[in-house]
């Protein structure tokens, strides 16, 4: 494909699309699945049908559209009216009533100058929930696959880098390593073999982000991971996601054949040199897998256990190759960024953490479901304007960011701004970008104890402090549950975790006890309650001796 | 190849750029304690003990892993490290099922002699007690995996220096066990070839041969350092490391 | 006044107290430093009060013997964990992979050579616990002496430093498992 007939084929499918009056979008993603949105658009269908509007009426099963907990959701293209709980009957009503009779179904209309979707600022998920996920077309007409174009046509590899770089992007799978600065070491290791590895595995508690990109917008991440191949001189790609992620898998599947029917990846990528290809790799569903020296040797079939690092994957990596590892959101970062430069990026955010960030939102809050924001944003602006607070009066008490990792902020940091620096301030972390959201009925010992349950069953087992030291946190915050715990124990459990953080060989046990030790710093008096006095002896009274 | 030169516990010692720290303490008569490790097979840092402080930089790192840094300064043996080496075999101890009075290897046991070097007088843990097997069908050999740490030295020397790879790990976090083969009895594992070299280097009583009782067994781990030599310069001599 | 010595034997196989009575002819001296006021090898019934060093054998493994740890405790300003058993459970705590029921089946119906009953009168067998555990899981323990058994030496070096009013520095000196 050259760069014209890359425009031809906008034009034309923007004709096609234009062909109709109006266009009804169906969330087809796995949460509006759930909810049975294939009834919704086999009611669309028939109802549109019935009034014989097949040539004037498009339905398109689109990716996510955010709002999850309401869905199934539906759009009507032309005026931007957005539905909830749309069932096979509600759809025929608003066929019936908006589409044909031009007034909106009141009862099932969301405000979309909410601000559950006005405080947000989608790059990311731009696309989500506009476009057919399985039709490489709608991704071209809004202009897919121009950035690569851009980038291979237009730019030096090093010239891509330097625009990543000046973006400020940080990586999105926790860690928050600068983007730039990791394709920089990859393309100066030497090595005729390199790779570029999307981690898809997406394995904490509560997150579904990255299934979400995969499933809505699968040729984001592909365009990113091959401007990514460009910059590092990568000509093997592969996205590594989980089995239990099958819609995912599938749209992926779907999206790398088409790309590869029309050139875009494969060899002499727009008639240039470059050439790339890219294999999906499944994996069980082990969270230790989306570490990524653990994701290398899941990748060549081998048992998913992390190894100390150095070296590091961008220098020694898959089959000892320079290897690039993405997270899926950083990867969908890419395209916008050579798209529309690297200052502008980094004119969202805050001067460390630059762009947006996407949420989710879960737990005792109104709005559960998916949202991006721009960095920096107070905390107290996704709880309570954009996640309408916590449901039933009751009162907020902390949300969890970063999963098993990270820890919890209590309602005196809720004018944090949510950024990378801010919330390890706070003995938190970023992390993927879960936010569970506790109110005033969450014993905050128990949610402690349910996130280490889950390091105790993911620790690969390699090391002693994670292998066992876990373990012993879960027996210890069991035993204070249980009210049979003294102040001894809560010691014994202060060490373990500082202890267990400082020995343990990869970042699974490393922050495995940040959720006790930030629940201990904020909420200590939980664990107080919780507690019997430490025994004191009196000496048997002489008669009352029954040995 | 470049030496660097750089300070172990206040000394001056140089080592050369691909070794470990590990090796040049050794080799500077510093003792650092190990169990994954072991003198001819690869290095994995998962044991932990060998961890070291480097000042300036908050993150401990294995020594057996680590390469050295012209002009840094390491610290192998603080009071954080031996609390948290202590904790490491308190947490070993608390794992398994070790009771030294009826083991094979009591009193040549590697596990032990960490207790002993950490003083170790009380496990504050609760004992696990985990349910685990013992395979004795093999006909030489027996698996006992009460005692088993999960160092992985049998599996790696198998696999490195015997290239049966008989042994691998199977499960996750503490149901990580030691499997033949398929995990399928020792004793039908057609992969093994009766060689021994496991038993030899297991740090416990996990591995030991028959007709054996109890503190009888002591292993003799040289052969080792002959095989390792000899794949190097073809001479079937033993190197010692210098300093030792 | 000459301290007050008390021996405990719980959970355990007695052979730490043989191995106390191996001590030969060092006990005509430890009987001239100390006053044994409790112990199997003498008749007194109930553990008594103001007892300076408590040596106790075994592991705590049914409800009687964590009765009596606490009594112990109450009453001794010294308690050592004397043995493998009462300082780590040892073969005391082999059964802990089972649970109680089983093991109360297996040694009373399963190898029992011709009656096989359970005992299920509540006095017959005192209860035990789900699993056996080390002294100083139930109760503060002042020191501990390894070994299965420790050996007269070890025993005697401990019983001389404490005599003497010193804690006994067994890390150092005298560290031996099993
Ligand atoms: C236990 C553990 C699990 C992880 N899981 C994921 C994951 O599911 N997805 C992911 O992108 N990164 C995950 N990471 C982080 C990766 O190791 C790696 O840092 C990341 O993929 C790098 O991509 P980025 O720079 O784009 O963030 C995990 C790390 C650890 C320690
Ligand atoms: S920290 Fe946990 S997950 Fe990571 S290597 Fe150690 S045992 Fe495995
Ligand atoms: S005896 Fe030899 S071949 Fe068999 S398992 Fe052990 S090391 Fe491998
Ligand atoms: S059997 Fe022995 S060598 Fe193998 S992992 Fe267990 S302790 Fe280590
Ligand atoms: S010897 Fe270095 S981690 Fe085990």
């Amino acid at each position: 494909m050259t760069l014209e007939e890359l425009h031809q084929l906008a034009e034309k499918e923007r004709g096609r699309q234009q062909a109709f009056t109006n266009r009804v979008l169906v969330c087809s993603s796995t949460g509006c699945i759930a909810c049975n949105s294939g009834m919704t658009r086999d009611g669309f269908i028939t109802a549109i049908k019935e009034h014989d509007l097949e040539n004037e009426i498009e339905v398109v099963g689109t990716g996510c559209m955010g709002l999850c907990a309401l869905g199934p959701l539906a759009l009507i293209e032309g005026d931007g009216r957005l539905y909830r709980n749309v069932d096979g009957s509600v759809a025929s009503a608003i066929v019936a009533r908006h589409i044909v009779g031009g007034e909106v179904v009141d009862d099932n209309m969301l405000d979309t100058d909410d601000p559950f979707f006005a405080s947000q600022m989608k790059i990311v998920l731009e696309h989500c929930g506009r476009i057919d996920p399985g039709r490489i077309e709608e991704y071209i007409a809004v202009g897919g696959y121009s950035a690569l174009a851009k980038a291979i046509t237009e730019m030096k590899p090093e010239e891509v880098i330097e625009e990543i770089r000046k973006s400020g992007l940080r990586g999105r799978g926790g860690a928050g390593y600068p983007t730039g600065l990791k394709w920089d070491v990859s393309r100066k290791a030497p090595g005729d073999q390199k790779y570029v590895i999307c981690n898809g595995d997406e394995g904490d508690p509560g997150a579904y982000m990255d299934r979400n990109v995969l499933e809505s917008d699968p040729h984001r991440v592909l365009e990113g991971m091959a401007i990514a191949a460009y910059a590092v001189g990568a000509n093997q790609g592969y996205i590594y996601t989980r089995a239990e992620y099958p819609l995912a898998i599938e749209r992926l599947k779907v999206a790398i054949k088409q790309a590869e029917k029309h050139g875009l990846l494969g060899n002499r990528i727009f008639e240039s040199h470059f050439n790339f290809r890219i294999d999906m790799r499944i994996g069980a569903g082990a969270f230790v897998c989306g570490e990524e020296t653990a994701l290398l040797r899941s990748i060549k079939g081998r048992r998913g256990r992390p190894r100390p690092r150095p070296p590091y994957p961008s220098e020694n990596g898959l089959f000892g190759a320079p290897t690039v590892i993405n997270n899926v959101e950083t990867l969908a970062n890419i395209a916008p960024i050579i798209d529309r430069s690297g200052a502008w990026f980094a004119g969202i955010g805050t001067p460390n953490s630059t762009g947006t960030k996407i949420f989710a939102l879960t737990g005792k809050i109104e709005h559960t479901g998916l949202i991006e924001v721009p960095m920096g944003i107070p905390l107290r602006e996704i709880i309570f304007d954009i996640g309408g607070g916590t449901p039933d009066g009751t009162e907020f008490k902390a949300v969890q960011t970063g999963g098993p990792s990270g820890g919890c902020v209590p309602k005196e940091h809720l004018d944090l701004p949510v950024d990378y620096e801010s919330l390890k301030a706070v003995g938190s972390m970023m992390g993927s970008g879960g936010m569970i959201v506790m109110d005033s009925d969450s014993e905050m010992v128990d949610v402690a104890k349910f996130f280490m349950e889950f390091c105790v069953e993911e620790s690969c087992g390699k090391c002693i402090p994670c292998r066992v030291g876990t373990r012993h946190l879960h027996l210890l915050l069991e035993k204070i549950t249980r009210g049979e715990a003294t102040a001894d124990d809560v010691a014994l459990l202060e060490e373990l975790c500082i202890m267990v953080k400082e020995t343990s060989l990869c970042g699974l046990g490393q922050s495995a006890p940040n959720p006790v030790l930030s629940t201990l710093r904020f909420f200590r008096e939980e664990y107080d309650e919780l507690l019997k006095p430490v025994l004191g002896y009196e000496p048997s009274k002489p008669e009352a001796d029954p040995s | 190849m470049p030496i660097l030169t750089f300070a172990m516990n206040g000394h001056q010692v140089s080592g050369h750029d691909d070794e470990t720290l590990l090796q040049i303490a050794r080799q500077h008569g510093i003792h650092i304690p190990t169990l994954c490790h072991l003198d001819g097979l690869s290095d994995i840092g998962a044991c932990r003990l060998c961890l070291v402080e480097i000042e300036g930089q908050d993150k401990l790192v294995a020594a057996c892993v680590t390469k050295p840094q012209e002009g840094m300064s390491v610290h192998t043996d603080t009071e954080r490290l031996q609390r948290y080496r202590r904790t490491i075999v308190e947490l070993l101890a608390s794992e398994g099922n070790h009771q030294c009075a009826v083991c094979v290897v009591n009193e040549h046991c590697q596990l032990q002699d960490l207790a002993y070097a950490v003083e170790l007088q009380y496990v504050r843990f609760p004992y696990l007690y985990p349910k685990r097997t013992l395979d004795a069908t093999h006909k030489d050999f027996v698996m006992d995996r009460n005692r088993c740490v999960l160092c992985s030295r049998c599996i790696r020397v198998c696999h490195e220096v015997e290239g049966a790879h008989t042994w691998d790990t199977a499960g996750r976090s503490f149901h990580c066990t030691i499997m033949a083969d398929m995990d399928q009895p020792w004793g039908t594992a057609a992969s093994c070839t009766s060689c021994g070299k496991c038993v030899w280097v297991c740090p416990t009583g996990a591995l030991f041969e028959k007709g054996q009782t109890v503190a009888e067994m002591e292993k003799h781990r040289d052969f080792l350092k002959y095989i390792v030599t000899a794949r190097r310069t073809g001479e079937w001599i033993a190197e010692e490391e210098e300093g030792e | 006044m000459k301290p007050r010595v008390a021996s405990v034997w719980l959970s355990g196989c007695s052979g730490c107290h043989m191995s106390f009575l191996d001590l030969d002819e060092r006990l005509i001296e430890l009987a001239d430093m100390a006053e044994l006021v409790y112990s199997p090898f003498v008749d007194i019934k109930h553990f008594p009060r103001d007892v300076d060093v408590a040596l106790v054998e075994g592991a705590v493994s049914n409800v009687e013997n964590e009765e009596m740890a606490h009594i112990i405790r109450r009453n001794s300003k010294f308690v050592l964990s004397f043995g493998d058993c009462a300082t780590t459970g040892n073969i005391s705590a082999m059964r802990n992979q089972f649970s109680a029921g089983e093991i109360v089946r297996r040694s009373y119906v399963e190898l029992a050579d011709d009656a096989s009953v359970l005992p299920l009168e509540p006095t017959s067998i005192a209860q035990l616990m789900p699993s056996a555990v080390p002294l100083h899981a139930i109760i503060k323990v002042d020191a501990f002496l390894h070994g299965c058994p420790p050996s007269p030496d070890q025993i005697w070096f401990a019983l001389s430093e404490l005599m003497a009013g010193r804690i006994p520095d067994l890390p150092t000196a005298y560290l031996k498992y099993g």
